[in-house]
């Protein structure tokens, strides 16, 4: 296990009230796995992937704890967690433009996160800059080095930003939307990229994500976060080929459009997904949720096992008919 | 007859200070009929939002004609076409960016009335919640502004403020790419519904071919400024025959794929060409694997398929796309694979 998660809470103090976003919330991460965090706007699934690299915004009050590889990542120094984002750490983000530096050529920025954390000198940091550029598949490494981030194009930019976030060799790296920002053509060569990055150098990937399509490509396992709370966490096959929870199984339905006939309307849920401070009673999902009945309007659902996932349902999907969904 | 038309329109953008001209769309032709949908594929770049455009008439042709029921509204302006107008309407992709934010919810929907001096007095309030109640938004407070709004109530207000004057069709630029996952689904069935109850016709741009699938009647593929493929959703999304469409619906994952063993995407090299450097020959050539001499050189005209309606710009198709054509399409279905 390389990250272990326990009651992790995240909130903010707006006009005096303490608005909770994240609302203790537990799971584990195993080495060498892609560990899928799914939500939509708002569900919490971004102050997560970035509280575990320390990346929470500085106004916030946390709770809990972010275990990684045995040290406590919350209310640790920040000079402290910058000696380990890049080496043990690795961070990248939908939009490339905004972590690189525009007036800067991209082989410096690379080489920027070696000499910052003293694993090589100048020279050699450019060296292993222009390799790292060849390893993410850049056909002219040594041109893009000295190029400027809006010299070269999008998908470029993108593999350049994962080239900065390797440079150093980390064991886990957070992907936070990495393709959303992408053309379908340029967000498979990106999917592609980070499988054979993953198998290469041996990785762990948490990957932050609403994008189903990307989900079903790369996941091993998934947590499905929904207005702060996990609704769902298991094996990758069971919540997206049988999802048992009904939010989960909403989801899914964008996923599906293919195998549901043409023209005809999907299973689509009501409402939106709840703001910040706005989260309902009982199950957050309830006023959206079709299978609402009364308990769910006024009693949490506790976690707890189902099959092969772990849920936080009163009523959930039975897997005989969650299969016939999948299969329609 | 077809309700709109585009004929061989082209649209150039000349660079200041001498940058060289970009042809954003280079002579594309299209028909949407009445209560059709057609689709329009295509990834960043390729002149797809410039098209819905030139159709909307938001930008004038350089070349090539635009027709609306019958009539030439290539060279109307102003006032003049502001009775077409009415009949055609858009929605686009971010709602908070195209509704005027600080107009309230009821002025928005009052500015359709007021541009087209359709005058409903005391009624107007009265029409204005019918058409919000249409979309599921009937106990909304409509003196808001839009910024109080989610993305997928504000979509709605924009749809249902495009159909207060019961337009004929509407032009939708990607309209469900902004929204979560679960309200792309709530779109998709209200616009469906729209055309279930009132027969109209759209033109939907995007990228996201499972939604195209899903609602066009007829698809168009763009790449680079020209149509490249053109057939119905059935033959595109089941039989595409150009290996650029291929790798386009190859490229996007699916729930189906994952439960494949082998599954593997056509993966393209390089990134989306740019419109001010256009490959000779095939536009396509330089990213596409069957690429030889012939696609160097000769421009592949749209040619339509022997025995059905599918219209492919390319030299290999049918005879050496086919099959990969089929093996795509039935990846994205799930089902078993045939012997």
């Amino acid at each position: 296990m390389i990250l272990s998660v326990r009651d992790f809470a995240i909130g903010f103090q707006r006009e005096g009230q303490n608005l909770v976003a994240v609302d203790g919330i537990s799971f584990d991460v195993e080495a060498g796995e892609t560990f899928v965090i799914i939500g939509e706007s708002g569900s919490g699934k971004s102050l997560t992937g970035m509280s575990i690299a320390g990346l929470q915004p500085p106004t916030a009050f946390v709770s809990g704890s972010i275990r990684f590889k045995d040290r406590e990542m919350l209310n640790r120094p920040d000079a402290e967690l910058r000696k380990l984002r890049g080496p043990e750490i690795g961070l990248i983000y939908q939009d490339p433009l905004s972590s690189l530096n525009p007036v800067w050529p991209v082989g410096d920025q690379i080489a920027e996160t070696l000499t910052a954390h003293g694993l090589a000198d100048r020279a050699e940091a450019n060296k292993r800059a222009v390799e790292m550029l060849e390893r993410v598949r850049i056909p002219d490494p040594r041109r893009v080095a000295s190029a400027y981030p809006h010299e070269i194009s999008g998908g470029m930019r993108q593999r350049a930003m994962i080239a900065m976030a390797l440079a150093a060799n980390p064991s886990l790296l957070i992907a936070d939307e990495p393709t959303t920002a992408l053309d379908v053509t340029i967000k498979a060569q990106i999917l592609e990229l980070l499988a054979d990055l993953k198998r290469e150098l041996a990785l762990t990937i948490i990957l932050i994500t609403h994008d189903m399509g990307v989900v079903a490509e790369v996941a091993d396992r998934i947590l499905v976060l929904y207005a702060g709370r996990i609704a769902e966490i298991g094996p990758a096959d069971s919540i997206m080929l049988q999802p048992s929870h009904p939010y989960t199984a909403a989801l899914m339905t964008s996923a599906m459009i293919s195998q549901t006939p043409a023209k005809q309307e999907l299973n689509a849920i009501v409402g939106g997904a709840p703001g910040l401070g706005a989260f309902p009673a009982g199950c957050r999902f309830h006023p959206r949720c079709p299978r609402a009945q009364d308990d769910c309007n006024t009693v949490e659902p506790p976690r707890r096992k189902f099959g092969a996932v772990e849920l936080a349902c009163h009523h959930p999907i039975e897997v005989a008919m969650s299969l016939q969904v999948a299969r329609s | 007859m077809a309700l709109l038309e585009l004929d061989a329109v082209s649209k150039t953008f000349s660079q200041r200070r001498g940058g060289r001209a970009v042809q954003a769309v280079a002579g594309v032709s299209l028909a949407v009929g009445k209560g059709e949908t057609l689709g329009l594929v295509g990834e960043s770049g390729c002149g797809k939002s410039t098209l819905a455009r030139l159709a909307l008439k938001l930008v004038d042709v350089t070349d090539g004609r635009v027709r609306f029921d019958g009539v030439d509204v290539t060279g109307l302006t102003g006032r003049r076409m502001l009775p077409i107008r009415r009949r055609l309407q858009a929605v686009f992709q971010d709602p908070l960016a195209s509704l005027n934010a600080r107009m309230t919810i009821a002025e928005v929907m009052r500015e359709p009335f007021d541009t087209h001096g359709v005058k409903l007095g005391a009624g107007l309030e009265a029409r204005i919640r019918e058409l919000l109640s249409f979309v599921g938004l009937e106990n909304i407070d409509i003196q808001k502004l839009p910024g109080q709004f989610s993305g997928g109530q504000l979509q709605r207000i924009a749809i249902v403020r495009a159909l207060a004057l019961e337009p004929e069709i509407i032009v939708a630029d990607e309209p469900t790419s902004a929204l979560d996952p679960s309200i792309q689904a709530q779109i998709v069935n209200l616009m469906l519904q729209i055309q279930r109850k009132r027969g109209i016709s759209y033109l939907i741009i995007s990228h996201d071919l499972d939604v195209i699938g899903h609602v066009a009647d007829r698809i168009a593929v763009m790449y680079l400024g020209t149509i490249i493929e053109q057939g119905t959703a059935d033959e595109i999304m089941q039989r595409p025959l150009h290996p650029y469409t291929q790798a386009l619906l190859s490229a996007a994952p699916t729930l189906a794929a994952r439960r494949q063993v082998g599954w593997k995407r056509i993966m393209l090299s390089g990134d989306p060409p740019n419109p001010a450097d256009v490959p000779s020959g095939c536009r396509f050539h330089p990213r596409c694997h069957l690429a030889r001499d012939i696609c160097r050189t000769n421009v592949p005209p749209l040619r339509a398929m022997p025995g059905t309606g599918q219209m492919v710009a390319c030299h290999l198709a049918p005879d050496e796309t086919a099959r990969a054509g089929a093996e795509v399409g039935r990846d994205r279905r799930g089902l078993p694979l045939a012997g």
